[in-house]
């Protein structure tokens, strides 16, 4: 499992910065058959989150119909240094986080 | 002659008969579709009661793509993303994939632009809907429509 996190190192204080977010995983429909007919169960990231210093800013439901290995961009404003959390949940007790640290000046 | 007669039309009955033995299950087990009344039974679990109006929202997707199993989608909201007047979610939906949904984005002034992008599916040519929730409660929506040559979802794993 892999995530890759892009996250800009420093800021300008109230700068608005790009986050960009890709977790790996096969986000398995749940609507495909193998050639014998049998229902491929469903296996996908359900959940994601982003937290700043401790507070939640920004998350996301998943639906099959996101693209395998979910990329995921959003924006936020550079309030102060510290912390990037991230979350990614999903079936079958899927979790994995990571983060990132960006200086505000 | 009368046997070869005889036995063209046995074949002709097996294979007939097999023909239906084999599409029945075919037909009934084929995932259903989203319909065009479950993208707005979706949508209307998300927007209750309220109007929502064409406008504010910017949906990009292509307009032609060859492979439904990674579209890029961009969708923006014009919003001056203040502390009293921001974009609270984005909703995507989809008419045609097996399930409407596509995703839910939750944002907040902290965003600072309301902007999101990912890479979705889409198991056919169809049109695709976003709507913004925004902090004073309307809602507003962009809808797009995408032909694509590949679908995604549906096809035998390999």
């Amino acid at each position: 499992m892999a995530a890759l996190i892009n996250v800009p190192a420093r800021a300008k204080r109230g700068e608005i910065i790009e986050i960009k977010t890709l977790m790996s995983h096969i986000m398995e429909t749940g609507y495909r058959r193998t050639a014998n007919g049998e229902v491929i169960p469903r296996d996908i990231i359900t959940g994601f989150a982003c937290r700043y210093n401790g507070v939640e800013i920004f998350r996301a439901d998943l639906f099959p119909a996101i693209a395998a290995n979910p990329f995921i961009t959003f924006f936020t404003v550079a309030t102060e240094s510290g912390k990037f959390d991230f979350e990614w949940i999903g079936d079958n007790g899927f979790s994995e986080t990571a983060s990132a640290s960006i200086s505000v000046e | 002659m009368s046997q070869d007669y005889s036995t063209r039309r046995q074949f002709l009955g097996l294979t007939g008969g097999a023909a239906v033995v084999i599409t029945v299950p075919i037909v009934t087990l084929r995932p259903a579709r989203a319909t065009p009344a479950m993208l707005a039974a979706a949508i209307r679990n998300v927007v209750g009661e309220a109007v929502v109006r064409p406008g504010k929202v910017k949906l990009e997707v292509p307009p032609l793509v060859e492979n439904g199993n990674t579209v890029p989608m961009t969708v923006s909201v014009a919003s001056p993303m203040t502390s009293d007047d921001y974009v609270k979610s984005i909703h995507v939906f989809n008419e045609k994939n097996p399930q409407p949904h596509i995703g839910n984005f939750y944002l907040g002034a902290r965003c600072g632009r309301a902007q999101i992008s990912t890479r979705i599916r889409l198991a056919d040519s169809q049109k695709i809907v976003a709507i913004a929730h925004l902090a004073d409660g309307s809602f507003w929506s962009a809808t797009a429509d995408v032909v694509v040559t590949l679908a995604a979802c549906t096809e035998e794993a390999t």
